[in-house]
């Protein structure tokens, strides 16, 4: 048996990374109020009592990377790259209690560059650690889900509560979970959509060449067509057809609004998914199918026995790629007053608050990962389904 | 060679286009009688299509360079340690939608071209690396093996064993970044950049429909144009193969 390296240049790279990120860059932005940019502040000059502690963490990181990578030291890394990111919150979030507690009940503290990098720098950690531990996909995602329950926690608990971005969301508090619910309403909408159309389309373009020969060039062509285009381009016609019938004017159809977001997410998604499906149906051979018949089974139990389970992981391929993709694209659609998440996010850009910026995106970018992450783990189901028993 | 014709027919439109919109205002008049302006006038088509050019292609250029020297880099010797986390990168990167990451860059460079070309740069480089990856991951072991036993040096079998047969799936890797810095640069007009989206944003806040019928027309039509020129470079690479 060979020992485990004795060095690992990633750990030391990454390493090396977070602790330049910490003295070199801002820590934290301390401003009286929040329309004036603030003052930076250095991790450095926080460095006090039990700080030092903390402090320890990346240095750590950076000396385990030229030891022997055993198992056990693999894991110590690990965990402390995840409770450096529990450390760095708490920090960030105790020294916005302290500048409120001071008086100044109208300034801001909000993350800087370094926060964030450590954040990301940690995270790049966690995920090589873990693979070099040989971490099963449900592991990895325990471990993902566990650290953002515990972030969520801390958020909750009140403890950050003077940091920036959550005076924002306090501001907000009232209308949040309504733009969250009309995000996931324009996506849900959206992939209903997509896939009453476009799994029939893909199991049409199997059985007929002509079908294939004339979607596919088309869909390909919307999927070429910037998003904001796309919206543009829809708006007049639905527009004018609100003008001429006024039930679809009443029905909410309009030239702004939630129908051009939902019928152009719809037109984007449609590509994957009737792309999943097709390959999908390809991937079920001949030579399965007609032994399932050979057996005397009926179609629809051919079908849902043998011709589904061996083509689902591809076609949930596509689903997965479809809903992704409208996640992000409809922050775009508050351009057109579609409302959701984007919303929040562009009210942000244009009145140059950064933090109101960050509380469009972190939600949006937490939603992208987690249908991303749903939809992983339903593919892997689906391989382990469709593989023979026994 | 279908795809020259439509790349030609798609290309005469899109000149056809910049040049007649300016003179098409009795046309919009027609359609949207309320406006008082129906044709956006600030800046010239041309102008505003040659800055659209400009902010993707120059994003491109380096999101390709860049991109590729790290694909390459990770999957040889010496770096093949950090093929993971540049991996597990680039998955983090792509759940990041790239109107985020353009809204993001505002607060560190401020308004204008530059967070634009910064964000579209960073976000172009994803599926670069993805497809530099994956096209060299497409070489089978055997064809090297048969490089290294004919005395070709490591730089040698890259540039003529691997780089060709790396090449389709590289390609697809950089259309697919330059439609998305196409489709990006037109929502960069949001930040202060000028480009075929201005239209459109101008459009959206003034409730002028035809200014975002113009910009929403070109823009499709630029990244039509663009995306069948490279459907022709990859029919070329297909027949060398």
């Amino acid at each position: 048996m060979s020992l485990p390296p004795r060095f690992n240049p990633v750990l030391v790279l990454l390493g090396a990374l977070l602790v330049l990120a910490l003295v070199a860059l801002p820590f934290l932005r301390v401003a009286p109020n929040r329309l004036v940019s603030g003052q930076a502040v250095g991790f450095l000059s926080l460095l006090a009592g039990p700080i030092w502690l903390l402090a320890g963490l990346p240095c750590a990181l950076l000396l385990a990377g030229f030891i022997r990578q055993r198992r056990a030291v693999l894991a110590l890394v690990l965990a402390t790259s995840v409770a450096l990111v529990f450390g760095l919150l708490g920090l960030a979030a105790s020294q916005a209690q302290l500048v409120s507690q001071a008086g100044a009940s109208l300034a801001r503290v909000s993350f800087g560059a370094a926060f964030w990098a450590a954040v990301v720098l940690s995270a790049l950690i966690a995920s090589d650690t873990l693979q070099r531990l040989r971490a099963t996909p449900f592991q990895t995602a325990a471990t993902g889900f566990g650290t953002v329950l515990v972030v969520c926690a801390m958020l909750a608990s009140g403890w950050c509560d003077d940091l920036s971005i959550m005076k924002e969301y306090a501001n907000r508090a009232d209308g949040f979970a309504a733009v969250v619910a009309r995000h996931m309403q324009i996506v849900g909408l959206a992939m209903a959509f997509t896939l009453a159309i476009g799994l029939p389309l893909g199991w049409a373009a199997h059985g007929y060449a002509k079908v294939a020969s004339m979607a596919f060039p088309a869909l390909n062509v919307v999927q070429t067509v910037p998003s904001i285009a796309l919206f543009g381009l829809l708006m007049a016609p639905l527009a004018f057809l609100a003008a001429y019938w006024p039930a679809l004017g009443a029905a909410g159809i309009s030239g702004v609004g939630i129908a051009p977001a939902v019928i152009a997410l719809t037109l984007y998604g449609l590509l994957p998914v009737a792309r999943g499906t097709l390959v999908g149906l390809q991937h079920v051979s001949g030579a399965q199918m007609d032994a399932a018949r050979a057996l005397g089974l009926k179609p629809w139990f051919v079908l849902r026995h043998v011709g589904l389970p061996l083509a689902l992981p591809v076609v949930l391929g596509g689903v997965r790629t479809a809903a992704v993709a409208a996640v992000g694209l409809a922050s775009v659609t508050a351009l057109i007053g579609a409302g959701g998440l984007g919303s929040i996010m562009f009210e942000g850009l244009f009145s140059s608050a950064q933090d109101v910026v960050l509380l469009g995106v972190l939600p949006i970018v937490a939603l992208g990962v987690l249908v991303d992450g749903m939809f992983r783990a339903l593919i892997s189901l689906a391989v382990r389904q469709a593989r023979p028993h026994g | 060679m279908r795809a020259s014709y439509k790349l030609l027919g798609a290309s005469v439109l899109l000149a056809l286009l910049v040049v007649a919109l300016p003179y098409s205002a009795s046309f919009f008049a027609a359609f949207f009688p309320g406006l008082e302006r129906p044709v956006y006038m600030q800046d010239p088509f041309a102008w505003l299509l040659l800055q659209h050019c400009l902010l993707a292609g120059a994003s491109s250029l380096v999101a390709v360079v860049v991109g590729t020297a790290l694909g390459v880099a990770v999957t040889h010797a010496g770096g093949l340690q950090f093929k993971p986390v540049v991996e597990s990168l680039v998955a983090i990167g792509q759940a990041i939608p790239p109107v985020a990451v353009l809204a993001l860059a505002v607060p560190v460079v401020g308004f204008g071209e530059v967070p634009a070309l910064i964000a579209l740069s960073l976000y172009g480089l994803l599926p670069v690396v993805q497809g530099t990856i994956g096209g060299l991951q497409t070489v089978p072991g055997a064809q090297l093996y048969a490089a290294s036993a004919l005395g070709l040096r490591p730089r040698q079998a890259l540039a003529y064993v691997e780089i060709p047969l790396a090449l389709p799936v590289w390609l697809s890797g950089v259309r697919t970044s330059v439609i998305i810095n196409i489709s990006t640069a037109a929502i960069a007009s949001t930040v202060g950049a000028k480009t075929l989206g201005s239209p459109i944003i101008v459009g959206l806040s003034g409730f002028n429909t035809a200014y975002v019928l113009q910009g929403a027309v070109l823009v499709a039509m630029l990244a039509v144009v663009v995306d069948l020129a490279f459907e022709m470079v990859a029919e070329r690479v297909a027949l060398k193969e």
